[in-house]
């Protein structure tokens, strides 16, 4: 399916693809060139959510800031409310507590799987097939049960605090965890992979579909499953540990082939590995408070603080400036996405409509991270 | 034959009936269908197991205003909706339900339908264009392409069966199918035809889906690529007219391969023959359409396209070859 496409100036239209469009699950609107079914030329035009959350950060207090994280990404919360927490206390020097550590390890891998789980099957439905939409949200409202139970939310969590976490978890939240491992993995052979992942038709849809080189990841900063899936090994969670994570042992998938296929058998794998570390850091979990004494209202020395972490997208960076006052000089969030939507434009380019659409969806697209 | 003017005016208002009955319960029954494959309940307040989901269906879309966008063709747009409908409706008349339910026994009834759903075909072109929407012209332009692509390979097929009956009208064709599973078309013992008639079987079911737009072929209304397609400007009774066509394409297409392949309204094993054999042969061809559409995801137009003319069509080509020799040997 490389037919040299000839674009003739004169016979090329332009086809608005949102803001709203059933295949850009939110309000990202793509202006597309094309000649017939192919792609011509594909220009995203971003900005339809923007709320100002890095301005927002400058006029508040460090903890006030906290539920705008949940607001970004609102599909993996927590990494940010991580990311957010880890920049904080790295630059008011706080410690956490053991405990405290491997609940957040587990909610914000329980949160990953959910990320997972949806972007499945709104993929899936990107990709013309309706019923597996139901399936993953069965697997993901047992997530969202287990973590309305400690953190309170179900999608927007502000759960995170400076030095620790709201809220211990209890047996129930263990027990309830290890039983939904339990089935997820009976679950995933069955329902996910045989149905789905071996069905002729995605295998055609996604095979050599969206070709995504290393090189191209280089130039646009693309991180997360996107990078790992054209044949990069790079994981927050490995490469710049953070929390506990070297306590675990865990893989990082990567396929070189660079294609859909590829990136979505990354996120595949992810989920399983995902499974590994929460059932390591429920059998590690120590005992202990689960929050550190930390003054109302921080005000770390003036500096430069940086810290990372990986969300299901990719890497979310935190670049936190203070000049010694009670809220931030200047905050700039790094968004996995909004690097990862860059590249469209160029590889969409000679694409058919119907392929350019399954490997927007293979990007994993929250819009209301791109626009902050 | 009865010529008494009754004769026609019974057909009208039965076929009427049964076009309105399945076009209506059928959307009915695959949201139902949809429903327990996805492990939900589907429709299940309006009466009994939502049986009159349908009927509130109908009452809010017949109440809903017709908008026309502007920018539109005003009569192409009004037109192609019941344009729909028609063909469907239309090669009711040459289907034979039983050995004598049947309104017209037409010796080139099989051309008759072909030719029919290829008017079909034109009011989603029509609608699409007229629509004036970039989306539904792309869908109408899939429309043409891929009805184009999968009726060669479907009327090959057929030219196997009437090449095997040597009769292009419905009710002979049935007719030579009677007495048990072994005269079907599809297994047929005589002449040793069972050997690759299930190949022709095949072809002709899928081209079947691919004519009637339905998932994993449904290029025309693919909601994630084309919002809706040739549907996008519509609402209203002319959205519904369109969904009722497509309903009635399916039962006419179920009707046809049951007619060509599976015996008409033979029994299996040679006894009670009549028209509920017909009736529970067409259903479960709709159930499974049904089911193969919350299966599988959609394909994408160019593979659709080669899977015809590379596979599809040489296939039925070379089965053709195949049937005139077996016809010629034995």
């Amino acid at each position: 399916m490389t037919a040299p496409i000839r674009c003739r100036e004169d016979e090329t239209f332009v086809l608005n693809l949102g803001p709203q469009h059933p295949a850009t699950h939110g309000v990202l609107r793509v202006k597309l060139t094309m000649d017939g079914e192919y792609v011509v030329k594909a220009e995203p035009v971003l900005g339809y959510i923007h709320r100002m959350h890095e301005k927002m950060a400058e006029d508040r207090t460090f903890a006030q800031f906290m539920p705008n994280t949940a607001r970004m990404d609102y599909l993996h919360a927590l990494a940010y409310n991580h990311g957010y927490v880890l920049t904080v206390e790295r630059a008011a020097g706080i410690e956490v507590p053991e405990r405290a550590e491997y609940i957040r390890v587990i909610t914000v891998e329980l949160n990953r799987l959910t990320s997972h789980l949806l972007w499945w099957a709104a993929f899936l439905l990107d990709l013309g097939g309706f019923s597996p939409l139901l399936y993953a949200f069965d697997d993901r409202e047992q997530i969202l049960d287990l973590l309305e139970r400690v953190t309170g939310s179900r999608l927007t969590y502000c759960y995170f605090r400076f030095g620790g976490v709201y809220n211990d978890i209890d047996d129930d939240f263990i027990t309830g965890t290890r039983n939904f491992i339990k089935r997820l993995r009976s679950r995933l052979p069955r329902l996910y992979h045989d149905l789905v992942t071996k069905n002729i038709i995605l295998i055609k849809r996604l095979k050599d579909i969206g070709f995504v080189s290393k090189e191209q990841c280089r130039k646009y900063g693309a991180t997360g499953p996107l990078l790992r899936g054209s044949g990069v090994q790079f994981d927050i969670r490995k490469n710049e540990p953070y929390s506990v994570y070297p306590e675990f042992d865990f893989d990082i998938p990567v396929y070189d082939e660079g294609d859909c296929m590829a990136r979505y058998m990354v996120r595949m794998d992810e989920i399983e590995q995902s499974m590994r570390i929460i059932e390591q850091a429920l059998d590690k979990l120590p005992d202990g408070p689960v929050r550190a004494k930390v003054p109302k209202i921080l005000k770390p020395a003036a500096g430069d603080y940086y810290a990372a972490v990986e969300a299901a997208r990719g890497s979310f960076g935190c670049r936190l400036v203070c000049n010694g006052d009670k809220s931030p000089y200047r905050l700039k969030l790094r968004s996995p996405t909004f690097s990862n939507l860059s590249l469209f434009g160029e590889v969409a380019e000679g694409m058919l409509l119907a392929d350019a659409l399954a490997f927007m969806g293979s990007l994993d697209l929250v819009i209301p991270e791109i626009d902050r | 034959m009865d010529t008494s003017i009754w004769r026609p005016i019974l057909y009208l208002i039965g076929f009427m009936a049964f076009a309105g009955v399945n076009a209506a319960w059928l959307g009915w029954a695959e949201r139902k269908g949809a429903a327990h494959i996805q492990r939900r309940n589907g429709p299940k307040e309006v009466g009994p197991f939502g049986l009159w989901q349908p009927l509130a269906d109908g009452i809010k879309l017949m109440t809903k205003q017709l908008l026309i966008p502007s920018g539109t063709d005003d009569i192409l747009f009004r037109i192609a909706p019941i344009l729909a409908m028609i063909p469907a409706l239309t090669s009711m008349v040459v289907i034979p339900f039983s050995g004598n339910i049947q309104a017209r026994s037409i010796d080139m009834s099989v051309l008759l339908i072909f030719a029919l759903a290829s008017i079909g075909m034109f009011a989603i072109l029509l609608g699409g264009w007229a629509s004036g929407n970039k989306y539904a012209v792309i869908s109408a332009a899939r429309v043409v392409s891929q009805s184009i692509a999968y009726e060669i390979p479907m009327l090959i097929t057929v030219i196997t069966i009437v090449m095997i009956t040597g009769s292009t009208n419905l009710q002979d064709i049935a007719l030579a199918q009677q007495g048990g599973f072994w005269h079907w078309n599809i297994f047929r013992l005589e002449g040793g035809h069972f050997v690759y008639m299930w190949i022709a079987f095949l072809i002709y079911f899928i081209c079947s889906v691919a004519e009637t737009n339905r998932a994993p072929f449904d290029m025309a209304e693919a909601e994630s690529e084309l919002v809706a397609g040739y549907m996008t400007e519509y609402g209203s009774m002319g959205f519904g007219l369109f969904m009722m066509g497509e309903y009635l394409n399916i039962v006419v297409g179920a009707c046809m391969t049951t007619i060509l392949f599976l015996g008409g309204w033979g029994s299996p094993f040679g006894f009670l023959p009549g028209i509920w054999w017909f009736l529970i042969k067409i259903y479960i061809l709709i159930f499974t359409i049904i089911w193969i559409r919350w299966t599988y995801p959609r394909t994408q137009i160019y593979k659709l396209l080669n899977l015809s003319w590379k596979i599809l069509i040489p296939f039925s080509l070379v089965n053709l070859l195949v049937t005139a020799a077996f016809i010629k040997v034995f």
